[in-house]
């Protein structure tokens, strides 16, 4: 389509530039700089972790930058709050809508800044909520009155009671987290049919989105993120599927790179149309073999750890078969799965994987407590000698396992949480991001244990959002999108473009041919 | 102090291990915690027997005050054993009224041999638990709501049964042995007292030694992290509700005799809430995850102490108006559980 496109001539409406963060010890952005000039639409793209939401939340007042300075028309700002950001002209639209579901579209509208009819009592003027919100629900489209709770509306429509809020506001600028995350397909094309009538308005938007073809049909500009960086952008007749994919990924890879092992291996673990509550109609099927790594790659709400956790029984599954070792299982909890000996390390180690004020002994022998418990009373000195040796044969970083497993690092607390389960013979381990938040020493040794796993022929399903660690680990690599499997491609064959590929869902498939909904 | 991660080298494992923080440990039956709240006790107990010119001391006073700490650490172990996995139980008090009543009807007006009647009461206590458990595990009602509509309910049952009549166990015969037994003592020590060390030695092997009992400890400090691990919560969360109300019944049987008759609209009434500031002033956290028995048994026996000061003490030979009682309880009980959240603070900022 041969939209006008905005002026770019004048003083830009936003001008970022220079800006770096750092969060303890993680440079999550260096030297950003990012403009939008009026009536404009920037899609903001970039990998998990590259830095898009980080530089987002200093434009929204979430964080402070470290450095660099941001220009409004043209003048500096600085914006230290969320209050900040509104007095200039920016509003945030977030991927978990900031609504109150429990009043309705004006009020919600009106939040915080509340007319009222006077006297001491500050009593709401409900007439004059309402009157005022008309207008800009009639700009959206929204055919609904401003009575209405908002917990009666679809998710699509508190977005737009947002972006009424937004418009009331008098916002010249509006960030979009992820807005289709939720929509179905007609609520994502009305969804960019609002953003192009707000650019006609001369509102700018910012548009961050994984999903390449609403932002190639929208957007007038594409800038990309990687690693914390500007990665370089894209003009409108520029923007292609493979082009905006390419800006995304590409960098070394050649770190942590574990040796291709061919040896044939035998099938170990198996699932067959799998569902999760959270996609429940999408199915999902894999297969591990003895001894091997199977990376999982995705983009974040895939579905990926929806899976482990129904695997693992912690939200069982709505239907599908799991074949271990030739016989089918039934997982409904956690216990049933590690009877079975399946163990999941989980994402969140401080919240599922650990109970951090408690001693890493106690956590070690946590799953076989009764082990060290003859006749029911636990033996103390048997405890602490399985948990001695376990956190031994892990080098944990610890005198003595009597410490609480919260004062010791990340790489540690991971250690602990595998040695709770190493000892207990694993026939299928599943890791959740196992080297999150872990330093580069641990994360070589956490490898080295993963990599031995798979040579006692373990089965080994490692989920993964650092591309490096899904090429560099894993003999194959699983890709899902959206609730299912995309794709599978062998480590020879797996490159960043790939996976990056199968991750937004095929080049063939935009929202045009997505027809599913 | 010392600090930091030992991450900066790299991972190497050549770092050395004096490089550690210096961590807290978890406390080790009752080691630690309760410590102040001990010294506070003694303290109190001399001030007492100081300020009553004996009379606290004296073997009668003693025998009292041991009985009524028998019948309130009873309930008061059991309750702390739920504020350990991060509930709470507020029917025990009603408990007294609904199982008090069944125990008379049983006794004076079915006949009953009484032990069938004991164990008929104990097990209703336990069903009556059972049932928190199975509302606050399987259909995820908050334990504050569970046990506040058994505190509302359990008293009205009683009221109702009885048509809101005192009952008693009167002179009805075939129950002797039991009245004797729990009125009585053994070797001059009153049952309720013996009874009371008994269940703590038993509950304290359960909490501090047993799989169980860590697995208390467990699902209090974080129960989704328990349940990762293989930890059956809901059947450990649910078992503490069980193990509350059996405990709420023995007690229940034992103040039932000590009062001799039962007003079911009084009977017990606001129990609860002095075993869970007894839990609390021993070293349990509402938070959950925290406490031990010998800590809950220290603070019941503080409270029984400060009851008893307000009736004995005489200041400038004026008594202290019973009245105040509850004053001077809420205050002293407010004042150790901030003092100690100080100290603790004080601590966590000297590790940093």
């Amino acid at each position: 389509m041969a939209d006008s496109s905005p002026d770019r001539t004048g003083t830009p409406l936003l001008e970022m530039r220079g800006i770096s963060k750092r969060f303890a010890g993680v440079q999550a952005l260096q030297g950003v700089s990012l403009s939008v000039w009026p009536g404009e639409v920037v899609a903001l793209i970039g990998e998990n972790g590259a830095g898009k939401s980080t530089l987002m939340k200093i434009l929204g007042g979430v964080h402070a930058p470290d450095e660099g300075e941001i220009k409004v028309n043209g003048s500096p700002v600085v914006i230290q709050s969320v209050n900040d950001s509104t007095r200039a002209g920016v509003s945030f639209i977030h991927q978990e809508l900031n609504v109150l579901d429990n009043i309705d579209v004006a009020g919600n509208v009106f939040l915080g800044r509340e007319p009222t009819i006077g006297g001491p009592l500050r009593l709401l003027n409900r007439a004059k909520m309402l009157v005022e919100t008309q207008p800009y629900l009639d700009r959206l489209g929204l055919n609904v009155s401003g009575r209405t709770p908002l917990n009666q509306l679809s998710l699509a429509h508190q977005q737009m009671v947002e972006i009424a809020k937004s418009l009331s506001l008098q916002s010249r600028l509006i960030i979009m987290d992820e807005p289709t995350s939720s929509l179905t397909l007609t609520e994502t094309e009305r969804l960019i049919q609002v953003v192009k009538e707000l650019r006609e308005q001369g509102v700018s938007v910012i548009y961050i989105s994984h999903r390449l073809g609403e932002v190639r049909e929208m957007s007038d500009r594409v800038v990309g993120l990687r690693d914390g960086r500007n990665a370089g952008g894209l003009a409108k007749e520029e923007i292609t599927h493979d082009r905006m994919v390419s800006l995304m990924v590409g960098r070394d890879l050649e770190k942590f790179q574990a040796p291709l092992s061919t040896a044939p291996k035998p099938m170990r673990f198996q699932v067959t149309g799998l569902r999760t509550r959270r996609y429940p109609d999408r199915e999902v099927s894999f297969e591990i073999g003895a001894g091997e790594i199977l990376g999982m790659a995705g983009l974040v709400g895939a579905g990926r750890s929806e899976a482990a956790q129904a695997i693992f029984g912690v939200d069982p599954s709505l239907g599908g078969t799991v074949t271990l070792d030739g016989k089918t299982i039934t997982v409904r909890s956690p216990r049933d799965a590690i009877q079975q000996g399946i163990y999941l390390a989980p994402e969140d180690r401080r919240r599922s994987g650990l109970i951090v004020d408690m001693t890493i002994r106690d956590n070690i022998t946590m799953p076989v407590l009764n082990r060290y418990a003859p006749g029911g009373l636990i033996s103390r000195s048997r405890e602490t000698a399985a948990a001695q040796a376990a956190s031994k044969s892990l080098r944990v970083k610890t005198p003595t396992v009597d410490f609480l497993a919260r004062n010791l690092s990340g790489g540690n607390q991971q250690k602990v949480v595998l040695a709770k389960w190493l000892s207990l013979e694993p026939k299928l381990m599943i890791f959740d991001e196992p080297t999150r938040g872990i330093d580069v020493g641990a994360k070589a040794e956490i490898y080295e244990l993963m990599r031995g796993l798979a040579q006692q022929g373990v089965a080994v399903l490692m989920i993964s959002s650092d591309m490096e660690e899904v090429l560099g680990q894993s003999d194959r690599v699983a890709v899902m999108h959206e609730g299912r499997i995309s794709g599978f491609l062998p480590r020879s064959e797996a490159t960043e473009e790939k996976v990056m590929q199968l991750a937004v869902g095929h080049v063939a498939e935009n929202i045009n041919n997505e027809k599913k909904q | 102090m010392i600090k930091q991660e030992t991450s900066q080298n790299g991972g190497k494992e050549t770092s050395p291990l004096s490089t550690r923080p210096e961590g807290p440990r978890l406390p080790v039956f009752g080691a630690g915690k309760e410590l102040g709240i001990f010294i506070l006790l003694v303290v109190l107990c001399i001030f007492v027997s100081v300020m009553s010119d004996g009379s606290f001391l004296r073997a009668s006073n003693l025998q009292n005050t041991s009985r009524v700490i028998g019948i309130y650490g009873i309930f008061s172990i059991g309750l702390g054993i739920v504020i350990i996995t991060g509930g709470i139980d507020l029917s025990v008090g009603s408990l007294f009224a609904l199982l008090g009543v069944l125990l008379s009807l049983m006794l004076t007006v079915w006949h009953l041999p009484w032990p069938v009647a004991i164990l008929a009461t104990l097990g209703c206590g336990g069903l009556i638990g059972l049932f928190h458990g199975f509302l606050i595990t399987r259909v995820n009602l908050q334990p504050f709501i569970v046990t506040l509509c058994g505190l509302l309910a359990y008293r009205g049952l009683a009221r109702t049964i009885t048509n809101d009549n005192t009952v008693g166990f009167g002179t009805a015969g075939g129950f002797e042995q039991l009245q004797v037994l729990a009125t009585g003592s053994v070797l001059g020590i009153p049952t309720p007292f013996v009874l009371m060390v008994v269940v703590a030695v038993i509950m304290g092997i359960v909490l501090h030694k047993s799989v169980y009992g860590r697995y208390l400890y467990a699902v209090g400090r974080n129960e989704e992290a328990a349940r990762y691990s293989g930890v059956n919560t809901k059947r450990v969360i649910a078992g503490a509700y069980v193990i509350s109300a059996v405990l709420a019944a023995v007690s229940a049987i034992l103040l039932g005799f000590y009062t001799n008759s039962i007003s079911p609209s009084s009977q017990g009434q606001s129990y609860e809430l002095y075993g869970i500031a007894a839990a609390v002033l021993g070293g349990c956290s509402l938070r959950g995850g925290e406490g031990s028995i010998a800590g809950i048994l220290i603070g019941t026996v503080l409270i029984q102490v400060l009851h008893n000061m307000v009736n004995l003490v005489r200041i400038n030979g004026n008594n202290i108006p019973t009245s105040s009682e509850a004053i001077v309880v809420g205050a002293v009980i407010l004042a150790g559980v901030g003092i100690d959240e100080l100290l603790r603070r004080r601590k966590t900022s000297r590790v940093k």
